[in-house]
């Protein structure tokens, strides 16, 4: 499933089918700088309880919808072993019983942990904010998943037969969010997730554009990053929480 | 001062070999186990992800942090000077290599991508303490080789003390390194403590001895070579205080933890309502694991019995085990708090709802791996011993100590 699109958007073909594209600019010519800074704001007063469009959308942008459960693997190991870079989780609270849904993901924290216990530095953290995973660099030692203060992180615990070549991946390797890379460094701007949530809970952009949405929502009402005890200064804030 | 005779372990040929077949036979299957890990990938054990690091890290850090500590022996006489201690320090700079390398095979054989190996080796991000744990175990290996050297052979004696001094700050500063992997992790609530590294130290130290005590007296009672209460009375005195240090840090570490109200649900856990880990904390280390050996060691007639010494020792590493598994996968076991105020009904990717344990159950791939581990790092001792003059002639009492009244 090899793309070559020249569109920007993800477009329904067919119920639960997309035809997936990168944007329609060639790839960087310059290298990343850090006037960027990508981030995610989700307002979890609009995520919508039992909605998993994001989680969808990004399995099927990300290549884990080819993934395949191994012959010989009971359903709960192939549940606990296949990778998930965002989920929804369903909280309440203790003292006002108050129930709120909302999508977990990588924080792309500034302060990674993942970053400072990567033997290799195969976690490392991009200028423009992102926290990705060199997968030629990665031995699969699983520290940085040990590390991660929000259990951000897949391992591929098994033999990979199809996968999208704008997303590989391999056995034996450690993945997490990307904030869809493929598409940020092909002149897109959007992620699957924000496009995929119909509720308008996710907005994803630059925390360092003034003028950008993101920007504005975060400027307009209080939002707190998860374990901000941590001060890991994340680039996903929560509203709502 | 009379000076020390060595010689080649000496068991009939049909016995050593007999053993090897079976030992090789260990090594063979858990070969066939690591295979089939690798041609498959991971998902043939029980880690997953939410329970990263599972048996065969259970075992690679008990081999690694009992390596550190079975260079003690040979530390107390080349650096403390202990001259009763000078016969035994051969075996004891050997086992610190053969564990070592056999806990270090296990890491290595669970790695996503054991092939990278070379990668490990020369890509290094040095803020990462793994990293510098790559650097400390392999640097250690060459040390105590030359250590090895300085002892072995003749002309190189008297450099024993200078390198055994930088062997013992080494294997220091590296047990501090093992204990730092899970010190440095502030993700988690059963880690992120800086008692950590200092209680590495201490288990090392009594791991490292019980071992040591087990080989010296397997390899001297098979051959009937004479092996005295003075010397063992020694070494078992020194397990039974070492055991009561390890402790006293469980003791600190808990009440510690105790005090604050943020760390409750995590104690309980340890220590009450978390099934296999309670059990394994009470049964497998405080009870089996310290209680019971001390009061073995320092049982007037237990302790000074061959009996005792060996179930002592035995228990020891039993409860080394039962540590790292509620360290290792105890503490991954208990959910983060990510929302601490909160309580999860719901979630896509295991988050330990209503407060639930993440789910865990050692596979035979993984305890094969972790066998097979220790069984080199004896089978590659064994051999030594045999082919080189790793083991005094005699540690008779008379021997040890011609003074002895």
């Amino acid at each position: 499933m090899s793309v070559a699109g020249k569109a920007a958007a993800a477009a329904a073909i067919a119920p639960g089918v997309f035809l997936h594209t990168m944007g329609n600019a060639a790839p960087r010519a310059e290298a990343v700088t850090d006037d960027v800074r990508y981030g995610m704001l989700i307002d979890t007063s609009k995520c919508a309880d039992g909605c998993s469009d994001c989680v969808s959308a990004c399995d099927q942008e990300n290549g884990m919808d080819l993934l395949i459960k191994p012959q010989g693997a009971s359903d709960e190991d192939w549940a606990r072993q296949k990778p998930r870079w965002i989920r929804t989780v369903k909280v309440q609270d203790n003292l006002t019983g108050k129930v709120t849904s909302l999508p977990m993901l990588c924080q792309h924290c500034e302060h990674p942990p993942c970053v400072d216990v990567c033997p290799t530095g195969a976690s490392f953290r991009r200028a423009d904010g992102l926290v990705l995973v060199d997968r030629h660099t990665c031995i699969g030692c699983r520290y940085c998943m040990m590390a991660c203060p929000y259990k951000a992180r897949s391992f591929i615990h098994e033999n990979v037969q199809l996968q999208r070549t704008a997303v590989p991946r391999g056995k034996g390797c450690v993945e997490s969010c990307t904030f869809c890379v493929h598409r940020l460094d092909h002149g897109g701007s959007t992620t699957a997730c924000q496009d995929a949530c119909t509720h308008d809970a996710i907005v994803f952009g630059d925390l360092k554009d003034p003028d950008s949405r993101i920007s504005k929502a975060l400027a307009e009402h209080s939002s707190t990053q998860l374990r901000a005890d941590l001060k890991l200064n994340t680039g996903v804030r929560y509203r709502g929480i | 001062m009379k000076k020390i005779q060595y010689r080649e372990w000496g068991i009939e040929a049909p016995r050593y070999w007999g053993l090897l077949a079976v030992l090789g036979a260990i090594i063979a299957v858990a070969g066939f186990a690591v295979l089939h890990m690798e041609h498959e990938g991971h998902w043939v054990t029980g880690m997953n992800n939410q329970i990263v690091w599972g048996t065969p890290h259970v075992f690679a850090i008990f081999l690694i942090v009992a390596a550190s500590g079975a260079l003690n022996v040979a530390s107390i006489s080349s650096v403390f000077d202990q001259k009763l201690y000078k016969p035994l320090a051969r075996l004891s700079g050997l086992l610190a290599m053969t564990l070592l390398v056999g806990g270090l095979l296990v890491l290595v054989l669970d790695l996503g991508q054991p092939a990278r190996l070379i990668v490990a080796m020369t890509t290094y991000n040095f803020k990462s303490i793994f990293a510098w744990n790559v650097l400390l175990y392999v640097g250690f290996l060459g040390i105590v080789a030359v250590y090895l050297f300085t002892m072995m052979e003749r002309k190189a004696n008297s450099y024993t003390k200078g390198v055994g001094v930088v062997a013992f700050v080494w294997r220091l500063i590296l047990t501090t390194g093992t204990g730092s992997i899970f010190g440095f992790l502030v993700a988690r609530q059963g880690y992120d403590a800086a008692l950590l590294a200092p209680m590495f130290i201490i288990m090392s130290f009594a791991y490292g001895l019980a071992i040591y005590l087990l080989v010296l007296m397997f390899t001297f009672n098979s051959e009937g070579r004479a092996l005295g209460d003075k010397i063992l009375g020694r070494l078992k005195s020194l397990l039974g205080i070492f055991v009561s240090a390890i402790l006293y840090f469980v003791l600190v570490y808990h009440l510690t933890n105790l005090y604050g109200t943020e760390n409750h649900e995590y104690e309980a856990f340890i220590l009450l309502n978390g099934g296999v880990y309670t059990a394994t904390f009470w049964v497998g280390w405080v009870l089996l694991g310290m209680l019971v050996p001390m009061a073995i060691l320092f049982h007037p007639a237990l302790g000074n019995s061959r009996g005792g010494i060996v179930a002592a020792s035995l228990l020891v590493i039993l409860g080394g085990l039962a540590a790292m598994y509620v360290i290792v996968i105890g503490g991954q076991a208990f959910p983060m708090p990510i929302f601490p105020d909160k309580i999860i009904l719901e979630s896509g990717f295991h988050d330990g709802v209503a407060g639930a344990p993440l789910y865990y159950s050692p596979s035979l791939p993984e305890l094969l791996l972790g066998i097979g581990g220790v069984t080199v790092a004896l089978t590659v001792t064994l051999v030594a011993v045999r082919m080189l003059k790793f083991l005094p002639a005699s540690l008779a009492d008379e021997v040890v100590d011609p003074h002895h009244g």
